[in-house]
Order: structure tokens, then C-alpha cells, then sequence
């Protein structure tokens, strides 16, 4: 593990936004984007704004949303941030039907494959379930629910939480560079004490991670992001790494101009077409890259750069569905508080996926009135239809900032750290 | 070299280091960030680093033989000590969060080898925080062995979760153990003592050893003699609380 970079100022509270994120329906009956504490849904089928119904009311989170995310049935939504609250939705009513206050700052969240538990993790490592009492109704009244405690990664920030293919496993990610896979049991409420595995190789905090899914095995492959501008392949039953995709010379063929040495953090995946090709998205690429997964050979390989146009348009947050020929990107901030910007979204769509095409020929951006919904849509999920494109470079820089500013570590120089226990609260306390 | 003969860190009669020279904090948070070297996965580990002599190559090395015992807060290495004659054919590690004690332990390691030629090879020490990187270390079922010996109290409730034993920990002690593996805690608090033998009782992965199975393990009887710290407590007459719990298989 390299030394990181002497930290010059202390963090200033007004970088601390939060990405836009996008999340599509598995059958693409809607699509969601969370920016700041904002939730905007579209509903594909009936090519309208979907509002929203919480009994306790709007605003529905009242801090930045973290993490969204659709259960694989379709039937679920999920919703959680730094409002310590968790929010399930009925997809169908879109309700907001379970309420669940958690102690701190919600990282991540997932939902098991059979529908019956949702699992959300907080910022200091401990994850957390909730039972949905066998399934759910989309018209019944909001109930408030307790999360029991299931497992903890030791005070570290878990980045990212996904189950298995199968449910039979939980797969947690923090910002140690570890990924833990837990076997999930089959009462929650008496904790996870069973560790299958932990994937380890990466050498920076492990930012994203996504199942590629396979015939062979029910489980499904593991791939993941991280810092260190790698992704890679695992097998979670070993926690044997597989292959390693370096994608950080990829990003300095494109804007050669503004390197100096630094990596390029991996910020979302999404696999495309049953896994065949995983999209990544990549602090300062105004573009996705593409590549190969080969399941057989257990190799993962760059495919493609695909570079947007607008050089503006950097992606903070990649969804796809399994039916579909669409990738969906979305870029943005909760707030930037210097430009005078209250939040800000753009979403733009890719097409050219098909199921037996790995080499990903035909794959281009959408031009905006041709995108599913239309101008409709990105009236929705935007919240408008034309902004200051510049803007978004900001937001790009703002959204670097604050993910390192949270996930890497600070190291101080000997001044700074005498002074930083000078201004201790628990020294002052005791005097 | 004149200099090294006059180094006053190292003890003229018996060639080992001077505890008083590597005095350090009682006390280390283990929740604060790192900023020191760890192996990124147990294949990483370089054994030719720990065990010179049984391993002149990391490259070359028998990846069959593996460390199996670990001192977990090692402190100035009395166990370890201990242990490698009583186990001499068992590579084990000391870890140990508090820099300058594990200089200390270091040194003395390399003054007894040198002291006592073809011995003490099979013990080594790390300073590392083992509360956040055992998976790096240590593979599934790798350990036949945990000591916690005299871990840090932590009275406040606030700071239980700083406690080494925990349940959470556990599940990470659970995963490094192999099935019959066994964990041994001791310690001069009665709450702490109380604590862990909760904590490993209320865990599915552990259960108690029998008091006949306690009397006839060697190492059971080092737990309150050889460390300097249970060498303190038997001098002041103290009162110690061991627990020693195996690790069994989950229930299907």
C-alpha cells in the first residue's frame, strides 16, 4: 500500500456533495434518479413523471441520497442517504411502504433476490436487515420498521452492497481495499456469522461492485471498482482473483492534457447483456469504457473507449437493465454551494447492445429526443431541459473531491497533526 | 564496532534489548487510520522476511508450511517466547499495533536467535492492527491458534466496540480458524473477562473446552505465566479470568 499524499488543508465541510445516481427498472418499466435529497422517478410504460406518495410527507429524505436501487423482481425500490432514514417503495403504487431509521449515515443498500429482506449498510461499517415480513402489498399504509444488526466490517465505510445472484450470499465492500462475502443466512435476525471468503488485491478503497452471471454457476461471478483504477474479476466462493483489468492508461489516451500521475478512481460498473460486457465509469472521462468479460477464459479485457461528444458530460452513476439494448447514464451533484447551484442532473442514453455482440460495434449516444420518454423524461429527471454545460465540469471536480475527501486516507504532517490534537473536543472536555 | 558495544538499548550481560528503552503508550486507538505497510493478501506475506533462516527464499518457499499460531497484541513477546520452544516445529506470528513494542519484540527475537543458534526461528512479530486486517494475513482456516492475552479494557460503553473480542471480531477470528482451532483470552478485569467468555459463548462458531481438555493443553498453562504482563498480575497477587473456547463447525 502506498503512502498517500501529505494532506495539505483540512476537509472543508462545503465539499461534501453527493454524485447523482441513476437506477432502471429489471423489466425498464421506470427509471429513478436520486440528485441530492431529490427522487425522481419516470414510468417508461405509461411515458409520464411518476409522483410520489410518503405519508410522512415531502421532502421525502432530508439530506443527500446515497444509494437507490431496484429489487431484481421489479416489485421494490429502495432509497437511503445521509438522513440516517431508509425508504422502501412499492414499484407498483410507488408508496413509500416501510420507513427504517438507522443510527448513522446510510453508505449503501440492496434488496435480496427473493424479495424478502433488504440490507443496508451505515458508515461505520455495520450492516444491517430488515425483514419484509414475507413480501409486500403496494397499497398498504407506511409502517415504520426496526433493522437488526447482521454483520460489521470494523469502523470502515462500506461502499457497496450487493447479494449474490442466487441469495445465498452478501457481498460487502469497504473502503480498507477488502470485500467480504458473507454467507447470508436463513434467519437474518440471528446475525451472519459465517465469512465464505474476502476478495482481496485491491490496493485502494473498492468503490463499486456487480455480478456478471453465469450458466455454470448460480451465484454468479463478481466484478469490482476501485481507486486503485482497476477492475476485477473474482471467484467469491475462494475469493481467488481472476483477472485484473487496468484502466487507468485507457482515461490518458483520452485527455492527455491534465495528468499528473494520479489515478483515475473507478466511480459505478454495470454489466450489459447477461455480463458479456461490463460498462465502467471513470473519474475525468467524459465517456464510458467497455469491456470484455470472458467467463470461460476468466479473463476481463478493454473492448472500447466510448467517448460523449459534450466533454462536460463526465457519468457518476451507470444502470442498465437485463432486457434491454439501452445503457443509462447520469451525471451530477447534490449541491455546489460557490456556483450558487442548488442540484444538478443530466441523464443521457447509449444504445447499441445486443446479447451475441461483445465487440460492441454499434454502441452510440442517444440523441435526446430519441430517447426513451423524450424530452419528457429529462424534463423529469433533470428537472430541465438546458443548462450552462460548464456547470458540470464543476460538479465533475466537486464529486472527485468529495470522494477522495471521504475515502482516502488523510495523512498529516507532524505540525498538522500536533495541531489537530491541540483542537481535540475530548482533550478540551477534560480540562 | 565500538558504537555497538556501547549501545545502551542492548543489555551487556545477556545481549538482549532493554525493555526500558522501548517504553511506549499503555494504550493505541485501534479505530484510527493506518499508515503503515500491510500485506494486501495472505499470498503476500513474505515469510523470508519473518523466518530467515527457515526460508531464505519467499519465492521458493513451501507454500504448504504456514503460520498457524497467532499472538494477538503480542506486547513485548513473553508467549511468543514461550511458545517457540514448547511448539518448535509451528511458525507463528506476534501482532502488536503499538510501534516501539514491537521494535522491542523484534530485537529480542534476533538477540535469542543469536543467543541460541538453530532456535527461536519459528516466531516472528508484525506491527499491524489486527482488529482491521486478519483477512490479510491469515487464509480460511489457516490458524490452529489465537492468543489474547491481557487485551486493552476499554471500560466505557462507548469504547466497547475498540474491545478485540467482540461479536463482530469474532466472525473474522471464526473465518482465519480452522474447525478444532482453539482461542484463548485471558485477563486481570473481571468485567472484560466476563465479556469475552459472553461473547464466545453467545457465538455459534465457538463452544467451551471441558476443564479436562483445559488441563491437559500445554499452551493453557502459559496464558497467566509467561507474559510480562501476567507475570505483573501473579506478582500483585491478582485475580485472572481465562476463557478457551474451540472452533466448531456451523450447524447445517
Amino acid at each position: 500500500m502506498e503512502e498517500t499524499p501529505v494532506d495539505e488543508g483540512d476537509t472543508n465541510k462545503d465539499v461534501e456533495v453527493a454524485p447523482a445516481l441513476i437506477a432502471l427498472h429489471p423489466s425498464e418499466n421506470s427509471v429513478a434518479v436520486a440528485v441530492g435529497s431529490d427522487l425522481r422517478v419516470f414510468d417508461l410504460v405509461g411515458n409520464c413523471a411518476v409522483s410520489l406518495v410518503d405519508e410522512s410527507g415531502p421532502p421525502y429524505h432530508k439530506d443527500s441520497i446515497r444509494t437507490i436501487c431496484y429489487g431484481s423482481k421489479g416489485q421494490l425500490f429502495i432509497s437511503a442517504g445521509d438522513d440516517k432514514t431508509v425508504k422502501i417503495w412499492s414499484t407498483e403504487s410507488w408508496r413509500c411502504i416501510y420507513n427504517v431509521v438507522s443510527e448513522k449515515r446510510v453508505s449503501a443498500a440492496a434488496i435480496s433476490p427473493n424479495g424478502l429482506h433488504v440490507c443496508f449498510a451505515d458508515k461505520f461499517g455495520v450492516i444491517w436487515v430488515v425483514d419484509l415480513d414475507g413480501g409486500v402489498d403496494g397499497n398498504q399504509p407506511l409502517v415504520n420498521k426496526k433493522a437488526v444488526s447482521l454483520l460489521s466490517h470494523y469502523c470502515s465505510i462500506i461502499t457497496s452492497l450487493k447479494f449474490s445472484l442466487d441469495g445465498r450470499f452478501l457481498v460487502s465492500a469497504d473502503r480498507d481495499f477488502k470485500i467480504r462475502v458473507t454467507m447470508f443466512p436463513t434467519k437474518p435476525v440471528n446475525e451472519a456469522h459465517e465469512i465464505q471468503s474476502f476478495c482481496l488485491g485491491h490496493t485502494d478503497f473498492v468503490s463499486c461492485i456487480a455480478f456478471v452471471s453465469n450458466l455454470q454457476c448460480s451465484h454468479g461471478f463478481l466484478i469490482s471498482g476501485s481507486g486503485d483504477s482497476t477492475v476485477r474479476l473474482w471467484d467469491i466462493l475462494s475469493g481467488s482473483l481472476l483477472d485484473t483489468c487496468e484502466i487507468g492508461d485507457k482515461v490518458e489516451l483520452l485527455d492527455s492534457k491534465e495528468r499528473e500521475g494520479c489515478h483515475s478512481a473507478v466511480t459505478s460498473l454495470c454489466t450489459i447483456a447477461d455480463g458479456a460486457l461490463v460498462a465502467v465509469a471513470v473519474q475525468s472521462l467524459h465517456g464510458i469504457i467497455l469491456l470484455n468479460c470472458d467467463l470461460s477464459n476468466h479473463t476481463l479485457s478493454v473492448v472500447k473507449v466510448v467517448s460523449i461528444s459534450e466533454e462536460t458530460f463526465i457519468p457518476t452513476s451507470l444502470s442498465t437493465s437485463c432486457s434491454t439494448g439501452y445503457l443509462w447514464m447520469v451525471t451530477g451533484v447534490s449541491s455546489l454551494h460557490n456556483l450558487g447551484h442548488s442540484s444538478l442532473a443530466h441523464v443521457k442514453v447509449m444504445s447499441g447492445f445486443n446479447k451475441d455482440n461483445s465487440t460492441a460495434n454499434d454502441v452510440s449516444v442517444v440523441e435526446d429526443d430519441a430517447i426513451p420518454g423524450g424530452t419528457k423524461l429529462l424534463e423529469k429527471l433533470q428537472g430541465g431541459i438546458t443548462f450552462d454545460e460548464k456547470v458540470f465540469l464543476a460538479a465533475a471536480e466537486a464529486v472527485k473531491t468529495a470522494m477522495s475527501n471521504l475515502l482516502t486516507k488523510k495523512q498529516y504532517s507532524i505540525e498538522k497533526r500536533d495541531f489537530r490534537k491541540r483542537t481535540r473536543n475530548d482533550r478540551k472536555l477534560k480540562q | 564496532m565500538l558504537e555497538n558495544e556501547a549501545n545502551p538499548t542492548i543489555s551487556k550481560s545477556t545481549g538482549l534489548p532493554r525493555k526500558r528503552f522501548y517504553r511506549a503508550r499503555a494504550h493505541s486507538n485501534p479505530l484510527s487510520d493506518s499508515h503503515f505497510p500491510i500485506p494486501i493478501s495472505p499470498s503476500e506475506v513474505d515469510y523470508s522476511l519473518h523466518y530467515p533462516q527457515l526460508f531464505p527464499s519467499n519465492d521458493q518457499r513451501d507454500k504448504n508450511k504456514k503460520i498457524e499460531f497467532a499472538d494477538i497484541g503480542c506486547g513485548f513477546g513473553g508467549l511468543l517466547i514461550s511458545l517457540s520452544t514448547l511448539f518448535p516445529e509451528t511458525l507463528m506470528i506476534g501482532m502488536e499495533l503499538r510501534d516501539k513494542v514491537t521494535e522491542y519484540v523484534k530485537e529480542r527475537i534476533l538477540a535469542l536467535r543469536v543467543a541460541n543458534p538453530g532456535q527461536y526461528q519459528n516466531i516472528s512479530v508484525d506491527r499491524t492492527n489486527s482488529m482491521k486486517y486478519i483477512p490479510n494475513y491469515f487464509e480460511k482456516a489457516q490458524l490452529s491458534k489465537m492468543f489474547f492475552l491481557f487485551p486493552d479494557p476499554h471500560f466505557k460503553e462507548k469504547n466497547h466496540r475498540r474491545r478485540v473480542i467482540s461479536p463482530y471480531l469474532l466472525d473474522e477470528y471464526a473465518y482465519a480458524l480452522r474447525v478444532g482451532g482453539i482461542i484463548y483470552t485471558i485477563t486481570d478485569v473481571e468485567e472484560l473477562g466476563e465479556w469475552m467468555k459472553t461473547c464466545l459463548e453467545n457465538h455459534p462458531l465457538f463452544e467451551a473446552l471441558t476443564s479436562e481438555e483445559l488441563e491437559a493443553d500445554p499452551a493453557v498453562k502459559l496464558l497467566s505465566s509467561a507474559t510480562e504482563e501476567g507475570q505483573k498480575v501473579a506478582r500483585n497477587e491478582g485475580q485472572t479470568f481465562q476463557a478457551v473456547f474451540r472452533r466448531i463447525s456451523a450447524a447445517p
